[in-house]
């Protein structure tokens, strides 16, 4: 590096930002959807998966755009998914661990953040032709932005599904008509198809105020 | 038999890959414009997920397990590689999808240009891993269930996928609010398959 380059440039900055807005990986870029919505029905899931996402995706990308000059091109697809596969396994290793429970929760999904698009994704438009640190930021950004639209999901299904937040009761018990109320959980919500609709009314409300993002 | 039947309708249409645990959602919602490309990445990836269920069950039953070695003899008794599963697993994947690109390049070119980048992106397609990780998960007993399992899946996956482009194909010709338009009608679209495929729970043969 000759020119430096500050580490927190408004240019590295940026490259963390813009996932969570024009750039998303999920509503945007489509990227990523595979293994986002299986773990939604409740918040601490989506949580501890949107984090195991942003460390590989992260550290995927850094490693990845260290190497990036001494990987044949004819196979590199492999030598990727060998450094996320490594990647993973720690992150599984780690939850099966210190996470017992949540690693039970999160069954295959956790194997399956290798075949998860985001990462994959970034690898190749990204950490491929860039330097280690701005891989990195990118990696972490977009896993970041990943997360947080699982924690959306995961906030409405929980809520409206269990009336609980992080296992906490939100909706007062006194309100159940089982307590003489006139509230009743939506079961639905804690069914697969609810994750798809709820997504895609996040993409709605995301379009109506960014009307560039809208398909012709 | 009937237990592979039942196996097989069983991972058709209630544990469907794309309604119950939206695997393989990627490729689902970007091939899915018209029907005809739709079914041939169906059919590839109904062909990639039955090979290589049975030979990552094979792999993993004599290799991986805890005491899957015993049979190099006694001091292999104790060794437990099935933290390697996930590694050897995708290298499987990947090494079968390679020989079905090969094969469609020489024998079906059209296809070959239609599917483009997502036929080797079937190695990173979740619903092919996914099935070997629940195989892996819920352990059966031979691999005949196994290929059941895999096979039907598979056929799940495609099922799907056609269903989801023959609507959109319709779906051009509807007035949709700008906003919804492309992938947010296909999310709702889809959410109300899976409703309706809901149904199909409690199903015994």
């Amino acid at each position: 590096m000759s020119q430096k380059e500050p580490l927190f440039s408004a240019k590295n900055l940026k490259l963390f930002t813009e996932p969570f807005n024009n750039g998303n990986p999920v509503t945007v870029l489509v990227l990523g959807i595979c293994s986002a919505l299986a773990v939604t029905v409740k918040l601490q899931p989506a949580i501890v998966m949107g984090l195991s996402v942003t460390i590989v995706t992260g550290f995927s990308s850094f490693i990845i755009s260290l190497m990036r000059n001494t990987i044949p091109n004819r196979i590199r697809i492999i030598v990727q998914l060998v450094v996320v596969a490594a990647l993973v396994i720690l992150v599984d290793q780690v939850l099966k661990a210190y996470a017992y429970e949540v690693s039970k929760q999160l069954s295959v999904f956790v194997g399956l953040i290798i075949t998860n698009c985001i990462i994959m994704g970034r690898i190749e438009a990204f950490a491929l032709g860039n330097k280690p640190f701005p891989s990195l930021v990118d990696g972490l950004g977009n896993g970041a932005a990943y997360g947080m639209i699982l924690v959306i999901v995961a906030f409405f299904r929980e809520l409206l599904g269990s009336g609980t937040l992080l296992g906490f009761q939100i909706i007062p018990e006194s309100w159940y008509i089982k307590n003489g109320g006139f509230y009743e959980n939506n079961g639905l919500m804690i069914l697969p198809p609810m994750a798809l609709i709820v997504l895609g009314i996040i993409i709605w409300v995301q379009r109506s105020f960014n009307k560039s993002l809208v398909e012709k | 038999m009937e237990n592979l039947i039942s196996i097989f309708v069983r991972s058709i249409f209630v544990d469907n890959m794309i309604f119950a645990y939206f695997l393989g959602m990627c490729s689902y919602l970007a091939v899915s414009k018209n029907v005809k490309t739709a079914l041939g990445l169906g059919v590839a990836v109904v062909f990639v997920i039955t090979i290589t269920v049975p030979v990552n069950y094979l792999i993993n039953k004599y290799l991986l397990v805890s005491g899957a070695l015993s049979w190099l003899g006694e001091s292999y008794n104790d060794i437990d590689l099935s933290f390697l599963s996930f590694i050897i697993f995708i290298a499987v994947i990947a090494w079968i999808v390679q020989v079905v690109e090969m094969v469609v390049e020489k024998f079906a070119p059209v296809l070959y240009n239609q599917l483009g980048i997502f036929l080797p992106l079937i190695a990173v397609n979740c619903a092919v891993m996914g099935v070997s990780l629940f195989m892996q998960e819920r352990e059966y007993a031979n691999v005949g269930e196994v290929t059941a399992f895999g096979f039907g899946s598979g056929i799940g996956w495609m099922l799907a996928i056609v269903g989801i482009a023959a609507i959109r194909e319709k779906m051009s010709y509807s007035n949709v609010p700008a906003p919804l338009r492309g992938l947010g009608i296909t999310f709702i679209v889809t959410g109300l398959m899976a409703i309706a495929f809901m149904s199909f729970l409690g199903i015994t043969i």
